[in-house]
């Protein structure tokens, strides 16, 4: 850290001489380590070192940005962003400031992956493969091993220097089937913060998982059309993040009159029940810090409440644009990219429906659980499902194949009429927007239920 | 390079050395003005060394600390793969031309008045589209070298110019716009403003479609996302080596419409994925993939080919780790028939130009299923207007078998793909 203290020291140097609106830069050193399978065999095993930075200005609205692995001329690089930022500003620049902020935030890690041994890691890996190759109708695999150990220090012109730290990992397991010219995968992703623990115990979800990829090659795949589904705390909180959580991020909205109008304060998007909320002060998660990319400390944000709209997520630029508060959700994948607006930890509320409440008047409909992917253009979300079931008079039936949820968010918070009572959260997303992917985040809800929900099938 | 690959030669049997360095300047605009400008310099050393016969690998951003590199690479190998495969010699590479100097001169004042032309012509056909735009230029250098005496070296510039075109009425959105990549500087807006008007043309009235299976035309934006990506992993010789591609044990065997011809072909001058070697330094090939339906081959890097006992095909590629086969670029082979014919030849039906979701799903078994972001409805053989809330899935192993006609409009879209538009009869749409 001694390094980047330094190499920080000397920017902050140069950011003072220019003559900028603002001007901040971030410093990051890291150290990466992977192993994957491949069926029964190991993939790769490797280790890596990263270290970088870059340089943002602002001038008159515009704004410069310079990326950089070589830390030699400095001084260029800080003139270059301002360069660049006067090229582009002809107006007044807006954004949000803030007292400097100088602080040491250390991680509280718990056990931290980079001092577990690679033959630990490698140990714990092979287990989790026999756990999957245990069960027959396998066909191939695929096992994915990461962590990360980053370093980051934040400094702008106003004086902040922040130096933070984060230890990240996660893991990825697919088991693949196939019969008679007919493939099938089952799949499951877990993530940590600042602890290896929670990777230590996941045999018999990753034995599940295997058994469930035989068995969906003999199930049958729904009709497509519109159904009440039931979603479990993982895949809804798949739903909030894609289907709302994208749209509350103002860098979407705070220079669109129409957006802005859709998004007015106020506006009811569901029913009294429904409360969604973005918080990356909720510690130890995977969306969780203390100062956002731009230093700004982090937040709770309610985005919904009681079913109207009464929050959204800022950056110091957006936040100032719409003259509002940020929220502390400037965030970068790493030091290649400039800071743009994102969800930390986001979830629904619990609220009082037990899971047999339910489904207990569902004629017909379906149960789906469980993440493969999600998307959304805003309007327009859709989201996949890994385990799929059909509720048949109030009953879990049959297994069908996963399926693909997708509607419109407008109609379909507000077709949500019933939030469980069992919240969860889900650590083993990443997400991505504007080339920047993927970003630790987490989601979360209770179960939840939505009526007359779009799903693809035959 | 020399000195890492010295140092790795003292405690390992063979060594490799990879190294990529790119320069890149984004210009962007944002709510149709100009917002940032960018410069990005990024390098990436990797070093890939076998060891007691065992594989381990090591990357860093600097190529300063080449002890730490070493020691990394070590320190992998001792759990590695058995490394079933030899680096290459030195070889001779097809010429392929992917670099313009003239890339580097295009200047911002350029790069920002062929950003704001964009943005003029589309914001004057339709005033209420709010645009969001990229002009971006850059140049990469790789650089391999191996303990066997391979060497590979070479620049390759790419220039990008695209839109994207954001219509709000109420709650309805509507999303247009087109991207361009080249080797070559792109000067003129011309071909991206006609696509962008177009699609906003074709979009104005919203149509009805009831649930059912019908002919969908999959434009040539449309196609990579629902029919080739689960073709992707399906030609990966690492897949097929495992048993897990559905078409693994077919080669040779009719699998496809036998109008359908598709190579991976990395040689075509000036295309942002071409290039003379891939990221082992094995000489890039044309290989054909289907070749009148028939599976013709499997794309391979050095260890999966070894281990399957054939050869490389030169698609050995890193995605941040150790090479494995992956395409450089999926050339389908065009029909004869235009795109209008194709529409006039459908009762009811849905042309597909943006599919949101694609790719989620058992993939691997070839299903696809995602909704219709950007499509229109055909009746009677002419387009009506906009779909909405529309899903369509399938797969693509049955809808490619019969194929109900290929166009004869083929466009690259971005570097990865060149396709025309593809028809299959009895797609599954949903609606609500």
């Amino acid at each position: 850290m001694t390094d980047l203290k330094n190499v920080g020291q000397q920017l902050a140097a140069f950011l003072k001489k220019q003559n900028a609106d603002y001007i901040e830069a971030h410093l990051e050193e890291s150290q990466f380590s992977a192993i994957s399978y491949r069926g029964k065999q190991l993939e790769s095993i490797s280790k890596t070192t990263s270290i970088g930075g870059n340089v943002r200005a602002l001038v008159k609205g515009g704004w410069g940005f310079v990326s950089f692995n070589d830390l030699d001329d400095l001084q260029n690089k800080v003139e270059l962003a301002v360069k660049q930022a006067r090229f582009v500003g002809k107006e007044t620049s807006q954004f949000y400031a803030s007292k400097p902020i100088v602080e040491d935030v250390v991680a509280k890690i718990k056990e931290n992956p980079a001092l577990i041994p690679l033959s630990e890691k490698k140990a714990l890996l092979d287990e989790y493969n026999d756990a999957i190759w245990s069960t027959s109708g396998i066909q191939t695999s695929n096992l994915g091993y990461g962590d990360a150990n980053r370093k980051t220090l934040f400094l702008n012109s106003t004086g902040s220097f922040i130096t933070q730290e984060r230890a990240d990992v996660t893991i990825r397991a697919v088991a693949v089937a196939a019969k008679d010219g007919e493939v099938q995968q089952a799949g499951l992703s877990e993530g940590s913060r600042d602890d290896f623990r929670p990777v230590r115990k996941l045999h018999k979800e990753i034995k599940k998982l295997a058994q469930r990829a035989v068995e969906m090659l003999t199930v049958p795949t729904i009709t497509g059309g519109q159904y009440t589904v039931v979603l479990d705390p993982i895949l809804a909180g798949v739903f909030v993040h894609e289907a709302f959580g994208h749209l509350s991020e103002s860098d979407f909205v705070y220079e669109n009159a129409q957006l802005k109008e859709i998004m007015t304060l106020g506006k009811v998007f569901g029913q009294p029940h429904l409360n969604i909320i973005d918080s990356a002060s909720k510690p130890g998660l995977r969306g969780s810090f203390k100062y956002d990319d731009e230093g700004t400390r982090s937040t709770k944000t309610y985005l919904i409440r009681e079913g109207k709209l009464t929050g959204r997520l800022h950056s110091r630029e957006t936040a100032a644009k719409m003259g509002e508060k940020p929220t502390g959700n400037a965030r970068a994948i790493n030091y290649r990219h400039p800071p743009i607006v994102r969800m930390t930890n986001t979830y629904i509320q619990p609220g009082e429906c037990s899971f047999e409440d339910m489904i207990a008047d569902i004629k017909e409909g379906v149960y789906a659980k469980n993440w493969y992917g999600g998307q959304t253009s805003m309007e327009m979300f859709t989201f996949s499902s890994g385990e799929t079931y059909r509720i048949r008079n109030g009953k879990i039936a049959e297994m069908v194949r996963p399926v693909m949820l997708s509607g419109n968010v407008f109609n379909t918070l507000m077709n949500i009429d019933a939030i469980g009572d069992d919240l969860d959260m889900n650590e083993g997303g990443g997400c991505g927007k504007g080339g920047q992917s993927p970003l630790p985040v987490s989601n979360g809800s209770p179960h939840i239920r939505i009526r007359q929900c779009l799903v693809g099938g035959k | 390079m020399e000195k890492i690959l010295a140092l790795a030669k003292k405690v390992a049997e063979e060594a490799e050395v990879y190294m990529i360095t790119s320069e890149e300047t984004p210009v962007q605009f944002e709510s149709n003005r100009l917002k940032n400008i960018q410069h990005k310099q990024s390098q990436t050393v990797a070093l890939r060394i076998i060891k007691n016969g065992k594989t381990g690998y090591a990357t860093s951003t600097s190529l300063e600390n080449r002890q730490q590199l070493v020691d990394d690479a070590v320190a992998t190998a001792e759990f590695g793969t058995k490394a079933e495969f030899q680096f290459p010699s030195a070889k001779t590479f097809p010429r392929v031309d992917v670099f313009d100097a003239a890339v580097e001169k295009v200047s911002l004042e350029q790069m920002t008045q062929l950003g704001e032309e964009l943005i003029a012509k589309v914001t004057q056909y339709s005033p209420e589209v709010i645009c969001e735009g990229g002009v971006t230029k850059g140049t990469y250098t790789l650089s391999i070298m191996n303990s066997r005496g391979g060497q590979a070296n070479f620049r390759q510039s790419v220039f990008g110019l695209g839109i994207e075109g954001q219509r709000i009425r109420g709650t309805d959105m509507l999303f247009v716009g087109d991207h361009q990549s080249s080797c070559h500087p792109i000067l003129t807006t011309d071909e991206i403003v006609k696509t962008t008007i177009r699609q906003l043309e074709l979009a104005r009235n919203t149509a009805k479609v009831t649930s059912r299976s019908m002919s969908v035309i999959f434009s040539p934006d449309g196609v990579p996302g629902s029919l080739i990506l689960p073709l992707i992993s399906a030609f990966n010789g690492k897949i097929v080596l495992e048993g897990a591609s559905p078409i693994g044990k077919k080669l040779g065997e009719i699998v496809f419409d036998t109008n359908l011809t598709i190579d991976d072909n990395p040689l075509v001058p000036f295309n942002t994925n071409s290039r003379p070697c891939d990221d082992e330094a094995v000489p890039c090939q044309i290989t054909p993939l289907i070749s009148r339906g028939v599976v013709s081959n499997f794309l391979y890097d050095l260890q999966t080919a070894s281990r399957a006992k054939t050869k490389s095909t030169g698609n050995g590629q890193r995605q941040g780790g150790l090479p494995g086969p992956s395409p450089h670029a999926f050339v389908v082979k065009p029909g004869n028939v235009s795109f209008e014919a194709m529409v006039k030849d459908i009762d009811e039906g849905i042309i597909v130009e943006q599919l949101l979701g694609a790719g989620q799903g058992n993939s691997l078994g070839g299903d696809f299923s995602g909704n219709v972001l950007l499509g229109y409805k055909i009746e009677k053989g002419e387009i009506v207007g906009r779909v909405k809330d529309t899903m369509i899935s399938g797969n693509v192993y049955q809808l490619l078998k019969k194929i109900a006609a290929i166009g004869s409009d083929a466009k690259w879209v971005s570097g990865f793909m060149s396709t025309p538009s593809i028809c299959c009869a009895d797609v599954s749409v949903a609606c609500r």
